[in-house]
């Protein structure tokens, strides 16, 4: 085994880390994604001109940028909120705004927006005969959603999700810059006591192509899954 | 600078002229990194793309393996295994290597070729691939070699198929050169980063220079659509 110099167990904190970071935000990006898609898909001029601003925005500036404001800008907010809330209610309330949180938020955001753009298609991509056939049934709007829409819904967008989880896993590295001890971090400063970068670096982009192949081999599970009973043409 | 400018700026707190001047600073090292490695990244992807399609294995299978490795790794790792390897392989301080490498500028523009080429090449790869299979035959019944088919057939239907998938990666690129900031550049972030430190201002700072960003990100997505108009002219409705 590579002798790791006694940072072995940090790095390894570090990767779970970076786990529970990613799982995070991609919780919230698949909320903000299915939001996003039914903003974008219904009937409301006000619900599709916030979603496609939401979307526009979030192609346009880096995801460090955008990290960069909610981590710092975020906690000028919290302070502003806390001193007003002091000075005119006596309540003493404060909120730490730690790289943790900024990363969840920023992440999931920026996801949030892509997903919206998967789920959207994917809506599309339902007959509408069949949203017509369960609404003949007698099936309430919120059913034909749950029982009709979601289901067919899922096998489209499926490869788009594991997309956009290939690339969050990713990005959740950037989060080290605003501080988070997640594994690039530990290995960042292992890499500069130590004086080799290489012995650091190294296993912690293995981790990341391990974590990618892992789940990648999940989404084909799930894959398979929803694409039960559908029968694929042959070109 | 006109006067009216200069006077107009001194009034604002944050957006003073030497604002400005550090964001202007920053637009051109982020101008100049992105440029630079989108160039040389495409250089680098058409061949290594012709490579990565050829049937023989031990020919396609060195391009996968690079392609796969940084694809699948964040680039801000593959930036600080070349900022900081750079300087630890034995005896390059002593040559005249080291006189580039030194700057930062050097291993992120080395980083972000290597990780820009590795997508180039993909996005490349599967436009060759996607050839229809009638067109190389019959470049090859009328006798055109292995190149002349390649120059005159496959590259330019290939690039029609890769412009609006090869758009999306300039955008991407445009957006990741933003972690160039880590390894002390001041490109746009980092001159966004000197500003928030120097005034405590972190949105003025941040959302001036996210608007920056996103009006490049326009003017690119505008010229590619530009571009593509130019290339799938022959697709437009007859009389249109």
């Amino acid at each position: 085994m590579i002798d790791l110099k006694g940072y072995g167990p940090q790095l390894a904190e570090g990767a779970v880390v970076t786990i529970e970071l990613a799982l995070l935000s991609l919780l919230l990006a698949l909320f903000l994604g299915l939001t996003g898609a039914a903003a974008k898909l219904s009937a409301s001029r006000v619900a599709r001109g916030v979603a496609t601003t939401y979307t526009t925005i979030v192609r346009g500036v880096p995801d460090l940028v955008m990290m960069l404001l909610f981590y710092y800008g975020g906690q000028v907010l919290v302070n502003g909120i806390s001193d007003l809330l002091y000075e005119h209610y006596e309540i003493d309330w404060f909120f730490q705004f730690d790289p943790f949180i900024s990363g969840v938020l920023t992440i999931g955001l920026i996801f949030g927006a892509y997903m919206a753009e998967t789920f959207r298609g994917a809506f599309l991509a339902v007959e509408a005969g069949q949203i017509e056939a369960a609404r003949a049934y007698g099936f309430t709007r919120w059913h034909t959603f749950r029982r009709i829409m979601v289901p067919q819904m899922l096998r489209h967008a499926l490869p788009g999700i594991g997309n956009n989880w290939q690339v969050l896993l990713k990005t959740t590295a950037l989060v080290s810059i605003i501080g988070l001890t997640d594994m690039v971090r530990v290995a960042e400063e292992a890499a500069k006591a130590e004086r080799s970068p290489f012995l650091f670096f190294i296993p912690v982009a293995a981790v990341y192509l391990a974590l990618t192949a892992v789940t990648e081999l999940f989404i084909k599970w799930l894959n398979r899954r929803a694409n039960v009973g559908v029968v694929q043409g042959e070109g | 600078m006109p006067d009216f400018i200069t006077v107009w700026l001194d009034q604002n707190d944050v957006f003073t002229t030497m604002t400005m001047l550090e964001y202007w600073n920053g637009l051109v090292q982020t101008v100049q990194l992105v440029f630079l490695s989108l160039v040389i990244g495409l250089l680098v992807a058409v061949p290594l793309a012709i490579l990565r399609t050829n049937r023989r294995w031990w020919v396609s299978g060195p391009v996968w393996v690079y392609t796969y490795l940084f694809r699948g790794t964040p680039l801000l790792i593959q930036l600080y295994i070349i900022y900081y390897g750079l300087a630890q392989i034995p005896g390059i301080q002593e040559t005249f290597w080291w006189s580039i490498f030194r700057e930062p500028f050097y291993p992120a523009l080395l980083a972000f070729t290597l990780n820009t080429a590795a997508y180039t090449t993909e996005i490349f790869r599967g436009a060759i691939a996607a050839t229809p299979q009638g067109e190389i035959e019959a470049a090859k019944a009328y006798g055109m070699s292995w190149f002349l088919r390649l120059r005159r057939i496959v590259l330019p239907s290939t690039a029609r198929r890769a412009v609006q998938a090869y758009s999306n990666e300039v955008i991407f690129m445009l957006h990741a050169s933003a972690i160039a900031s880590v390894v002390t550049i001041v490109d746009l972030t980092g001159a966004a980063r000197n500003i928030y430190s120097r005034f405590y201002a972190p949105f003025e700072a941040f959302i001036g220079v996210a608007l920056i960003y996103m009006a490049l990100t326009f003017l690119l997505v505008f010229a590619f659509r530009k571009l593509e108009n130019h290339l799938l002219r022959h697709q437009r409705p007859a009389g249109g």
